[in-house]
Order: C-alpha cells, then sequence, then structure tokens
C-alpha cells in the first residue's frame, strides 16, 4: 500500500518541532531587559540634590536643545567605577552627563567621587527606585542618551568603554 | 540615671519611619489581596525566575512598594500591569497574555487535536468496509 502524503504530515511537523527546540536550546534567548521608552520622552522624574555643592535632577531638565547623557549608577556598584575614567573622557570633550544614584547615601557618594573622580554636571539622589522603575532601567549601570527634546534615543546597557565612546558622540550629534 | 536613659532612648526608638508598603500590607484587605495576586505575576527584572513577591532584590523591593501605592491610590492592577509592562515589556508581566506571537500557544493543541480526530474517523470509516 502505498502511504499518502497525509502520513507523512505529522512525521513532518515534529521534525520541524524539535529542530526548533534544538535551535532554541543551542541558542537561547537573549535575557538582556531593554527599556521601552528608547524613543519616547524620559518620563517624570525628581531626583533631589545628592551632594552639596551640585544640583539634583529632574524630568525638566532635558528639553531645553542640549542632548545630554543620563547615566543610571550607585556608589556601591564595583562595574560603574571602571565606567568613571571613561565618563570623564566623555565630559573632557563637552559632553554633559547627569547622574540618577540608586539605593544611595550623600556620604557614599562623596567618598566614590573622592576616589574616582566626579564626572557629572548634575547628580540626583533616586528614591525607593522611583526614577529607575520609570526610566524602566533594570540595574546599574545604564545610560540613556536623550536628545534636545528631551527624547530617549538610546539605552546603554552595562559598562560604556572606550569603545563605545564614537558612537555616544555620533548618537548625540544625530540627534 | 543612666539605665533611666538607655530606658528613655530605647523607648523613643522606631522600628522604621513612617510606613514602607515594600514588606509592609496595606490597612484595606481587598486592596492588599489584590497587590500580592499583582506581585505574583510581576517578574523581578534583577532575578528574572522569581515574581516580585518573592525576590530580595533591591529594584523587586520597589516594585513592591510601588504596587501598593498605585494600588492604595485606586488604580486598578490590570493599569499598574500595564505601565510596568510599558517600561520593562511585556517580559515583565508573567501573567500569559493572548496575542500574535503567543497565539500558536492556544491554536496549535486544537490544530493538532483536530488533525488526529480528521485521521482517525477516516481509518475507522476504511475498516468498517
Amino acid at each position: 500500500m502505498k502511504r499518502s502524503w497525509v502520513f507523512w504530515l505529522p512525521v513532518a511537523a515534529s521534525i520541524a518541532m524539535f529542530a526548533t527546540f534544538f535551535v532554541a536550546l543551542v541558542r537561547p534567548a537573549d535575557r538582556t531587559i531593554v527599556s521601552q521608552l528608547v524613543g519616547q520622552p524620559l518620563p517624570a522624574f525628581d531626583a533631589p540634590a545628592a551632594m552639596p555643592d551640585q544640583a539634583g535632577t529632574s524630568s525638566r531638565d532635558y528639553a531645553d536643545g542640549k542632548p545630554r547623557l543620563l547615566n543610571v549608577f550607585a556608589s556601591w556598584c564595583g562595574p560603574c567605577v571602571a565606567e568613571i575614567p571613561v565618563l570623564l573622557q566623555l565630559q573632557a570633550m563637552g559632553v554633559e552627563i547627569n547622574g540618577v544614584a540608586i539605593h544611595d547615601k550623600p556620604e557614599d557618594l562623596a567618598r566614590f567621587f573622592a576616589e574616582n573622580g566626579n564626572p557629572y554636571a548634575r547628580v540626583g539622589l533616586d528614591q525607593g527606585g522611583r526614577a529607575q522603575i520609570a526610566f524602566g532601567s533594570a540595574g546599574v549601570p545604564e545610560t540613556f542618551i536623550i536628545d534636545g527634546k528631551g527624547r530617549v534615543v538610546d539605552q546603554h546597557i552595562g559598562v560604556i568603554t572606550e569603545a563605545d565612546i564614537p558612537d555616544i558622540l555620533a548618537k548625540l550629534k544625530g540627534s | 540615671m543612666r539605665r533611666f536613659l538607655i530606658a528613655a532612648t530605647l523607648c523613643l526608638a522606631q522600628p522604621v519611619l513612617g510606613q514602607d508598603y515594600a514588606e509592609e500590607s496595606l490597612p484595606d484587605v481587598n486592596q492588599e489581596a489584590q497587590a500580592v495576586a499583582l506581585m505574583d505575576t510581576l517578574r523581578c527584572v534583577v532575578c528574572q525566575g522569581q515574581p516580585i513577591s518573592g525576590s530580595n532584590a533591591d529594584l523587586a523591593r520597589d516594585m513592591r512598594r510601588l504596587v501598593r501605592e498605585r494600588i492604595a491610590a485606586g488604580e486598578s492592577p490590570e493599569t499598574v500591569r500595564a505601565w510596568l509592562v510599558s517600561r520593562y515589556g511585556q517580559w515583565v508581566s508573567l501573567k500569559p497574555e493572548v496575542n500574535e506571537l503567543t497565539a500558536p500557544l492556544w491554536l496549535i493543541p486544537i490544530i493538532a487535536m483536530g488533525g488526529a480526530a480528521l485521521l482517525y474517523s477516516r481509518r475507522f470509516k476504511r475498516k468498517k468496509k
């Protein structure tokens, strides 16, 4: 008896299914949580001043025509230390960087800046993670590129290295 | 005198400054039940495998506080979920949602059962002959 093509249909379907499983197993999904705010206006937030001699930052600071970086960091975060020299380089190139410190204390931040330098124009304390959640940020460090109209152009998850500088400068210029 | 001072200081000591809804229940029982049900179906974005109700991560605490505060302010649980999804994407929600991407999960079993029923009915018909 010649088997009709219908007989092979379930066999083909299961082969396709297991092939899909295998591919997904070999190449697992990207688990990075990307903020949904890229392309959208920066949400309302208010991070009051962390340092006595430096202003805090709120969403009202970002629609003045000047593109800038918004860096989410913390004094207790090891990778954030590694990023500071690169942020200082960007600052020397004329890039304005505002910092929002997550779960931090003014005295810890003062020590952090004394040890590593302070690349920020403004430093705000995030209270109870409110700003972080509003940004859709899942960790530290993360950096948002904000255009002159106060919109989020891009999100950089993790440490900024020297290799990222050209890309960041291009995105700041293009916005 | 020293004992009195210690006792007085201990009397003044407060366990927490005000209410921190990250760990404390809402006074309204119904609202608390809604908040807990929602927290059980929101994924912790730091520890990823856990809901925020069962996670010790700082960000999960912050999210629990946000959930309770918004529910206490009268927002519906689904509004709060939608707000978080608008920040972190669909991934933050542990509640399965039917959309064009997940529809096959519901449709494939139905199609497979239908196909199997069709094949079997044909086979039985042939045997009867």
